[in-house]
């Protein structure tokens, strides 16, 4: 582990893409890693503060939307004194290409970390072409007909 | 009064509101990883943000009245074949101290972590705490 987790800042979503909202709290925009598997893609996504129970995903046409809900509540007859982070929901959309089984999407949460795991349609995986070797006797023809 | 004295009072007026502002502003850039801190006459409450480390892993130890914070996250490791598309997490280990208003009763020092947040709630030592002084007439 050489390298060190360095100044990291909350980032504020730029564009929340559901309308208006009703709820008057900051929205950020979640850490995510993606990474490409084989047979999956898998999405990280660091949400602290949020649970199974507070967290949305949906899928509308190719449109994946992650929702994560904060609810939280300062200490009471406290004051504070030193604010470097703010507080508030999640929320990013991504958009999927066709080749994710949508179906067998699973999402797990854990410690504030989602993990969507996504496989990929039959017809996406990587297929390896075989080529055929032809005889030597058509490569020999085709080299007589142009001779 | 001279007009060099009127514009160091503006300065300092401007100086003082700059100052009074910061207090409650997110600042740009902060050590990792970011830290509230809430006080009350009895305690300290301190929270963070580490989601996906294992708490077993966390080190945290008081002095005085300084906290400090030690732990890591290992990146997801690959195989091959596998590639990243996007990397914006956080990853390896991070330490950080922070300097508290008061001195702590570092036996009575509570943390949870809950959903990748952590608190600790640090007790103020006795000595430390305010007192009232009534005034006597006489």
């Amino acid at each position: 582990m050489a390298d060190k987790a360095g100044e990291m800042q909350k980032k504020e979503a730029e564009t929340p893409e559901t309308g208006e909202r009703t709820r008057a709290c900051r929205i950020y925009s979640p850490q995510v890693d993606i990474i490409e598997r084989q047979e999956e893609i898998v999405v990280i996504a660091d949400m602290p503060g949020v649970d199974e129970k507070s967290i949305d995903i949906t899928l509308e046409k190719n449109v994946l939307t992650i929702y994560g809900r904060v609810d939280f509540e300062a200490p009471k007859d406290h004051r504070p004194v030193l604010s470097e982070y703010g507080t508030g929901d999640y929320q990013r959309v991504f958009t999927l290409s066709d080749e994710v089984d949508r179906d067998k999407i699973q999402a797990t949460v854990k410690n504030g970390v989602l993990r969507l795991v996504m496989p990929k349609a039959e017809t996406a995986k990587t297929r390896k072409i075989p080529i055929k070797a032809e005889g030597l006797g058509g490569l020999l023809n085709l080299n007589l007909s142009h001779a | 009064m001279l007009w060099s004295d009127r514009v160091f009072d503006t300065l300092r007026e401007l100086e003082g509101i700059r100052q009074a502002l910061r207090r409650f502003d997110v600042p740009s850039t902060v050590e990792f990883p970011a830290t509230n801190v809430w006080v009350s006459d009895n305690d300290a409450v301190v929270t963070t943000e580490i989601p996906g480390i294992d708490p077993e892993a966390l080190e945290i130890s008081v002095v005085k009245d300084s906290l400090t914070l030690r732990g890591s996250r290992q990146a997801e490791e690959l195989k091959e074949g596998e590639t990243y598309h996007r990397r914006e997490r956080w990853n390896g280990q991070f330490t950080k101290t922070l300097k508290l208003p008061f001195a702590v009763e570092s036996g009575k020092v509570e943390a949870r972590f809950s959903k990748g947040v952590l608190a600790i709630i640090l007790p103020r030592a006795e000595a430390e705490k305010p007192r009232k002084i009534s005034v006597k007439t006489e």
